[in-house]
């Protein structure tokens, strides 16, 4: 009798393609963990579950990876992660005043999410902006040259959204 | 571009090809066809080269010269702090390189410069570069030869037809039609070129010992795991120039007899992704990878593989590990990759930009390479220049250049009349060098000296606001973070050094603890598994060495001279400068600021929490940090 309680989840027929092409590729499972993450933007249990029962793969390997890599999430990020950079540069230009500074504003740490789901904070190495530190990136697109005054400016524009 | 068949070519088809791609742009340009090229690298983007760019055609049409004007794209010109930057050629006007082009400076350079043929001097820059070291070797007047860069802000990366008509895969066809294996590798080593990744090793060496072993299939690796925080070298050259990197490993590929090459890159850089996978698609295309390559008996694919955010994954060994889908953890070397790399074959790894300079060392021959530099190192070295710099951006220099033509030269010096404190090299690998070596000719040997490292490039001024153990902290916070556990001189000793450190700057230090800091980082640097490890505690080592008296300041008078430290500074109120505006006890999130209107304020110590608020929001400086 099986005693897993993990929900079923729907993958996309694009993700069940491109598993189905990866599948005996060796070396296939970082590939695949990103295409799911692309897709949930996050790791659920219940995909990862998947991915082992496709790949033939046990699990436990399968979390050893994704808890290896700091890229892949175990848990569900806001609507909008804001991504501060705590590169060299971005360090040295007030970076960690700009986590400070989201900390009150939204009234979370890193790595949690507003209770609304819309916001969480994460701390990233370098995004390769050294030229406009310290920046921030939210959903790709990023803010240089960036201070505590205009966060709240920034935060403005994804608040409806 | 419709010349383009998008069918394979042998190899006159290329030498045709390009021949009549040349014609057509010299008669373009001949035709009187105004040109604006906008910078679009990541950086370029996010400054808003995209709103720059509707902005210019928006603007063109307005004036009715939509169609006599030809709007492209690029990757980096370097100059990241002037983003977005363009460059407009004019007929008849020299070309001009402009920063800090938004929306509305954009309408303006349409309207004066390309109308009126008045130059907008506000916003125009220098080029920052020579394109490439004078044929004879002579000198110009820039600082800065670009050879790895060569196309980074010249060429539109998304279109195959310009690195073509800039003698790109000539190296490759000269490589494949005319050479041998052997005879390659013999002109990497004359051309004396070190890997760039950081440890300096000599390029040929590696091929060499890959061609030696008698395996069948064997692999060709770029290393694209750019994980120095602080560093964008790799990614600029990928974004604004991917085709020189596939050429180059497709040569590699042919010296060694190798069918594969994976090309190993950060999750976290899109677009050099993007523009990798739409390079690979055109030259497979035109038969530049592939099957039978340039109608050769010779084959060759490259496949992308995603790092995903491990720092450790820049060590060859790891690497190899994550391509294969592992984890990244460091295996211990002989054997090297160069006998047993990917699936246990032999397997050439080098990072992005060894590879960059790979096509013009074949075009140009090796002892054109070896002209440029110093006796311990050869050509050029591209360094990504931030932190407290006036000009920070990317740039590429030959080796033998000091440090202070590198900060004060092209990069402008300290800004905000800051003095100069030190630079630091090779993040967190590496270490800092103070003012009196500033005219140090940089190369690998030179920097060791001077318990540094090259490092892959990155650059970091640091000012007299920065506390250099608050550096060592940040940087080896990094490291421990990245460590990957296996072995224990890296996982403990690392841990053990960043609480003494947590120690010294919240102000519990004893002196003691400085020795142990010596002793914790040499046992680390011999007995670590990886270069991780072995180069984690340099940080720490080169600030004692230079900067000890900052450590002592921590622990004995308990202040923090770069008043950095949150633990050894405190806030208080000049009697003579408050106004009693009362801003400040309203902006102090913890109350702690007492005062009636018009009466000097009072910060109670106990309360505060350091958050530097009132400094921040005093409009008479009557806030003093202790």
């Amino acid at each position: 009798m099986s005693v897993t309680s993990v929900e079923e989840i729907k993958f996309s027929d694009e993700l069940i393609s491109f598993i189905g092409n990866w599948k005996n590729q060796p070396g296939n499972l970082i590939m695949i963990l990103h295409k799911v993450q692309e897709e949930f933007s996050y790791i659920p249990r219940a995909a990862a579950k998947k991915v082992s029962e496709m790949l033939n793969v046990p699990m436990s390997k399968i979390y050893g990876v994704l808890t290896f890599y700091h890229y892949f999430k175990l848990e569900k990020p806001g609507k909008h992660n804001i991504q501060v950079c705590m590169g060299t540069a971005c360090y040295l230009k007030g970076g960690e005043d700009l986590i400070d500074e989201l900390e009150n504003i939204l009234g979370i740490g890193v790595n949690q999410v507003t209770d609304d789901g819309k916001f969480s904070i994460e701390a990233v190495r370098c995004v390769g902006c050294c030229g406009l530190a310290p920046v921030v990136v939210i959903g790709g697109k990023v803010f240089g040259k960036l201070t505590k005054k205009k966060l709240p400016e920034v935060l403005e524009n994804y608040k409806d959204k | 571009m419709e010349i383009l068949k998008m069918s394979k070519l042998n190899r006159k088809e290329l030498i045709s090809l390009r021949e009549k791609i040349k014609k057509e742009f010299s008669s373009k340009a001949e035709n009187g066809d105004t040109k604006i090229i906008i910078g679009v690298g990541t950086c370029g983007v996010a400054a808003g080269a995209r709103e720059t760019e509707s902005a210019f055609i928006d603007e063109l049409k307005l004036q009715n010269i939509s169609n006599t004007t030809v709007i492209s794209e690029t990757g980096c010109m370097g100059l990241c702090h002037v983003e977005p930057t363009i460059e407009v050629m004019v007929p008849g006007m020299p070309p001009v390189i402009y920063g800090n082009v938004d929306e509305k400076t954009a309408r303006e350079i349409v309207k004066s410069h390309i109308l009126e043929k008045t130059v907008v001097d506000k916003n125009v820059f220098d080029k920052p570069a020579a394109d490439i070291v004078y044929e004879d070797g002579s000198v110009s007047d820039y600082k800065q030869y670009r050879i790895v860069l060569r196309n980074c802000g010249i060429i539109d990366p998304e279109k195959i037809d310009e690195y073509i008509a800039r003698d790109g895969y000539m190296a490759l066809e000269k490589a494949v039609f005319e050479m041998t294996g052997d005879e390659i590798i013999n002109e990497m080593k004359i051309s004396e070129l070190r890997g760039r990744g950081g440890a300096g090793f000599p390029t040929w060496m590696k091929w060499n010992f890959t061609k030696q072993v008698k395996e069948e299939s064997k692999y060709i690796v770029c290393n694209a795991d750019e994980g120095d925080p602080g560093a964008y070298m790799d990614r600029s050259t990928l974004e604004g120039d991917p085709h020189s990197i596939l050429e180059a490993m497709t040569i590699a590929g042919y010296s060694i007899n190798s069918k594969k090459g994976y090309i190993y890159i950060r999750a976290e850089y899109p677009l050099a992704i993007e523009r990798l996978k739409i390079a690979m698609k055109q030259s497979r295309e035109l038969g530049l990878l592939g099957d039978n390559i340039l109608g050769s008996n010779f084959s060759f694919d490259i496949e992308i593989r995603l790092g995903a955010g491990a720092f450790v994954c820049g060590e060859e060994t790891a690497l190899l590990e994550s391509i294969e889908g592992e984890r990244g953890m460091p295996n211990p070397r002989p054997p090297f990759p160069a006998v047993k790399g990917v699936w246990g074959e032999p397997t050439i790894i080098n990072n992005v930009e060894t590879w960059a300079s790979i096509p013009v060392i074949i075009n140009k021959g090796g002892e054109w390479f070896s002209n440029i530099g110093t006796e311990d190192t050869k050509g050029t070295k591209v360094f990504a220049l931030t932190g407290k710099v006036k000009n920070s951006g990317l740039v590429e220099v030959p080796m033998g250049t000091t440090l202070r033509e590198i900060i004060y030269d092209i990069g402008g010096g300290i800004p905000n009349g800051k003095e100069f404190k030190a630079v630091q090299t090779g993040g967190p690998s590496g270490g800092v060098i103070t003012k009196e070596y500033l005219d140090t000719p940089i190369d690998y040997k030179s920097l060791q000296e001077l318990g540094s490292i090259m490092g892959s490039g990155g650059m970091i001024v640091l000012d007299e606001d920065d506390c250099m153990v608050d550096v060592s902290k940040f940087y080896l916070g990094f490291t421990i973070d990245e460590s990957c556990g296996k072995c224990s001189p890296c996982r403990v000793g690392g841990r053990a050094l960043f609480n003494i450190l947590e120690k010294i700057t919240s102000g519990n230090g004893v002196i003691e603890d400085l020795d142990k800091l010596r002793n914790i980082g040499a046992t680390m640097q011999k007995a670590s598994l990886c270069g991780l490890g072995q180069t984690s505690p340099n940080p720490i080592l080169s600030t004692l060495k230079y900067f000890e008296e900052e450590y002592v300041a921590h622990i004995l008078d308990k202040k923090c001279v770069a008043k950095k430290c949150k633990a050894l500074i405190t806030f208080e109120v000049i009697p003579e400068a408050c106004t009693g505006c009362t801003l400040c006890a309203l902006k102090c999130p913890v109350k702690t600021i007492s005062g009636a209107r018009k009466e000097v304020h009072f910060i109670n110590q106990d309360a505060c929490i350091k958050c530097g608020e009132c400094f921040d929001v005093c409009n008479f400086d009557a806030i003093l940090i202790k």
